[in-house]
């Protein structure tokens, strides 16, 4: 059939795509995968796979029952995305229901209710692990230990997490920054946490990935890192009994992930890099201040939805110069 | 005048919770359970019926330059009564209650109904108004305490239908009231079109 | 009839007149709730002594207020003093948390009762239930006093409520100043001001730590 198709502009096509965007962003996931396997095993796996099985079908099922739309997203990889991000967002050791009730949130309630890929507002995956964190507080904060052979699931010991310790030294306990593991242990994976953001190394390699394919600029990373590494190296300066080492503040919790995963999602972060920088810098700020005075340990993803909420407003008063646009003349 | 048919109204067209969504304090502040979300539709409803059919008998009387005042004064005190009555005679509803309960006062559908109906309609008119707008809060708190109850704790007015270890802590807080009130207003809408 | 103008002489009398009535229906109303209100807060007190004293039988004298803690004195029947029903509040991490909690002779936890709360359902507000007898957190017998009354995770000997360490933290604090104050006070004419004579005496055996040295010498 032949048919004159007439588009605006532009007509030259990079061959960048949301589902190329998607799978580039999922490759740089899996070494990450692969360490919180090492750190955590089976349980890493396990949890991971139903949480994408139930992302995937829950956006299917929406999509086709009652959204009832044609052009089915399911393809595009964001719903995959979602499934892992949500995943590495929660303990390995974590009960399967646990993990189909946070995939729903996420899929039904943060994302298709505001009308699927591109409308929503907040992370899906962050929100569904806000979900989870409140509604299931003591599964959320049950962490496995690192290190207990590659068939640990369910039956794992546990522990607390670098950010429990760092958390309970702020409320006076001077014994609980001498336990905290070392830079190495964190930066390799060897310690307790969520499944994905354990490993800082693993993480770092998928920024670099990120990078060096174009499917992220370095703005919101590198302020929120920086952000998060100057404030807690001050209030380090201020007290070093209560207030840890910055490098174990930035290597800790889900910073890497959030800073580099979550936080740059494309739905919900500003456009500009001016408005990139902004939002970066305020995530930074806000996780610090979680963190240190909150009454969650880990402050980075309701920084995230925080600021998400937000990004409106920042691509309001940070607009990226029009092409050939000359300031107007007072 | 059809008295049934103000009665629907208030239930249904009209249903402060889901259609004009008025009184949103108490519906999001009370509705942690089936039992008290009930509670405090009931408690609204009694205040509801008394106060418009008390505005619609003095209406005549009252100029219009001080009708808000007036109406408030009178408001006001028949929730003073009511919290009173209720201390002394049923201290269990006070305890989950007792914070809500003067806030019916400022209760946006009571002076919402004395002006747009008690105001213009007469006194026995009011009352059924009272009776339909009344039972249409107490139905909406009701579903949105079921809601959270079940969701949060796994139970429905006291009953335990599943275990509380899986119940979502969320939909007992603030937040769970806003994600099922919207929810529930969808749909209400749906069910309206239908 | 037609319709009162807003002229000031109408808008005064309407607005005086519904004020009079309203007043006047307020006070009649309270003048036959109030004794009942009265009686039901005094029962609701007895029960909550009667609970956290774990008898049934007892008698409790005025409340007396020490350094702003409100404190019962408790004995039975025959007029043997059992020890004494503090209440004491702090903040939680929703509001205030009020306890009340009964004390035997030698300061020991003989019960206790929440009188408000505004913790987190299903979470903190577990505490009704969570320090109970054979409970996670079982604190009834122990001294505040003789024992480390903090939570575990501060190096204490009572297990925190699950996921609620803030809540379980302003819990043991409320009993303990209730303690400190009330019960190991030497100027308060308490029911256990002998125990505390003792204490002072052999200060270095019951008070492990200097904060609650002070707070027992003061």
């Amino acid at each position: 059939m032949n048919k004159l198709i007439v588009s605006l502009s532009p007509h030259v096509h990079s061959g960048d795509s949301v589902a190329r965007n998607m799978y580039w962003v999922l490759i740089a996931l899996v070494p990450a995968l692969i360490c919180s396997f090492i750190s955590f095993g089976m349980g890493a796996i396990i949890t991971t796979a139903i949480s994408v099985f139930a992302c995937v079908f829950f956006e299917w099922a929406i999509n086709k029952f009652i959204m009832k739309n044609d052009n089915c997203t399911v393809t595009d990889g964001s719903a995959i995305l979602t499934g892992v991000l949500l995943a590495f967002n929660m303990p390995s050791n974590i009960a399967p229901w646990i993990v189909i009730v946070g995939a729903l949130f996420a899929i039904g309630i943060v994302k298709m209710t505001f009308g699927g890929l591109g409308c929503n507002l907040f992370n899906p995956a962050l929100a569904g692990r806000a979900f989870l964190l409140i509604s299931f507080p003591v599964q959320m904060t049950t962490w496995p230990v690192a290190g207990q052979g590659f068939g640990t699931y369910l039956d794992a010991e546990t522990a607390a997490t670098p950010l429990a310790l760092m958390s309970q030294a702020f409320k006076g306990d001077t014994e609980a920054l001498s336990q905290l593991p070392t830079a190495w242990d964190m930066l390799i994976g060897n310690t307790g946490g969520c499944l994905g953001e354990v490993c800082a190394l693993a993480l770092i390699l998928g920024l670099v990935i990120l990078l060096v394919k174009k499917v992220i600029t370095w703005h919101i990373p590198v302020s929120i890192i920086v952000t998060v590494f100057v404030l807690s190296g001050l209030l380090n300066l201020v007290d070093p009994v209560r207030y840890a080492n910055p490098v174990l503040e930035v290597l800790s919790g889900g910073l890497m992930l959030g800073a580099i995963f979550m936080a740059t999602d494309y739905v919900t972060s500003p456009m500009s890099s001016k408005g990139q920088l902004v939002y970066g810098v305020a995530i930074g700020v806000l996780t610090v201040i979680i963190r240190t005075f909150g009454a969650y340990p880990e402050g980075m993803s309701f920084a995230i939805l925080i600021m998400n909420a937000f990004t409106p407003i920042i691509n309001q008063y940070c607009k990226p110069k029009r092409f050939g646009e000359v300031p107007a003349k007072k | 005048m059809n008295y049934f048919k103000i009665i629907v109204n208030g239930i249904v067209k009209e249903n402060p919770t889901f259609v004009l969504l008025l009184g949103m304090c108490p519906t999001l502040g009370t509705t942690s359970s089936a039992l008290n979300g009930m509670m405090m539709g009931l408690a609204t409803m009694c205040v509801l019926i008394v106060s418009n059919f008390l505005i619609s008998c003095v209406k005549k009387l009252v100029p219009d330059m001080v009708r808000i005042p007036s109406y408030i004064v009178i408001i006001a005190s028949l929730v003073t009564i009511l919290q009173m009555c209720i201390k002394a005679y049923a201290p269990d509803i006070d305890k989950s209650l007792g914070l809500f309960i003067p806030l019916i006062v400022v209760n946006c559908i009571i002076l919402g109904r004395a002006e747009s109906f008690a105001a213009k309609n007469n006194p026995i008119a009011s009352i059924f108004d009272g009776i339909g707008i009344g039972l249409g809060f107490t139905l909406g708190l009701t579903v949105l305490g079921s809601v959270r109850e079940i969701l949060g704790t796994g139970s429905i007015f006291g009953v335990n239908i599943y275990s509380e270890n899986y119940g979502m802590l969320l939909f007992v807080l603030a937040p769970g009231a806003f994600l099922a009130l919207g929810y529930l207003i969808a749909i209400f809408n749906k069910l309206k079109k239908a | 009839m037609e319709k009162l103008k807003s002229s000031l002489t109408n808008m005064l009398m309407v607005l005086t007149a519904i004020a009079v009535i309203a007043g006047a229906a307020l006070a009649m109303v309270n003048s036959v709730t109030a004794p009942q209100i009265e009686k039901i807060n005094a029962e609701n007190l007895a029960a909550g002594i009667k609970a956290v004293m774990g008898s049934d039988d007892i008698q409790v004298a005025p409340a007396e207020e020490i350094e702003g803690y409100t404190s019962y004195k408790v004995s039975d029947a025959q007029g043997n003093a059992l020890g004494c029903a503090v209440t004491s509040s702090t903040n939680g991490f929703g509001g205030e948390l009020k306890v009340l909690v009964g004390f035997d002779q030698e300061g020991n936890i003989l019960g206790y009762t929440i009188l408000q709360t505004a913790e987190t359902p299903g979470l903190g507000a577990k505490a009704d239930t969570w320090f109970q007898k054979d409970q996670k957190g079982d604190i009834i017998g122990k001294n505040p006093g003789k024992s480390n009354f903090t939570v575990s995770k501060d190096g204490g000997e009572v297990d925190a409520i699950t996921a609620s360490t803030i809540t379980s933290r302003a819990f043991l604090l409320a009993i303990k100043n209730a303690y400190d104050n009330v019960i190991a006070n030497p100027d308060a004419a308490s029911g256990a001001s002998a125990q505390v004579k003792d204490c002072k005496a052999e200060a270095g055996e019951c008070c492990s730590d200097s904060t609650e040295c002070d707070s027992i010498n003061k």
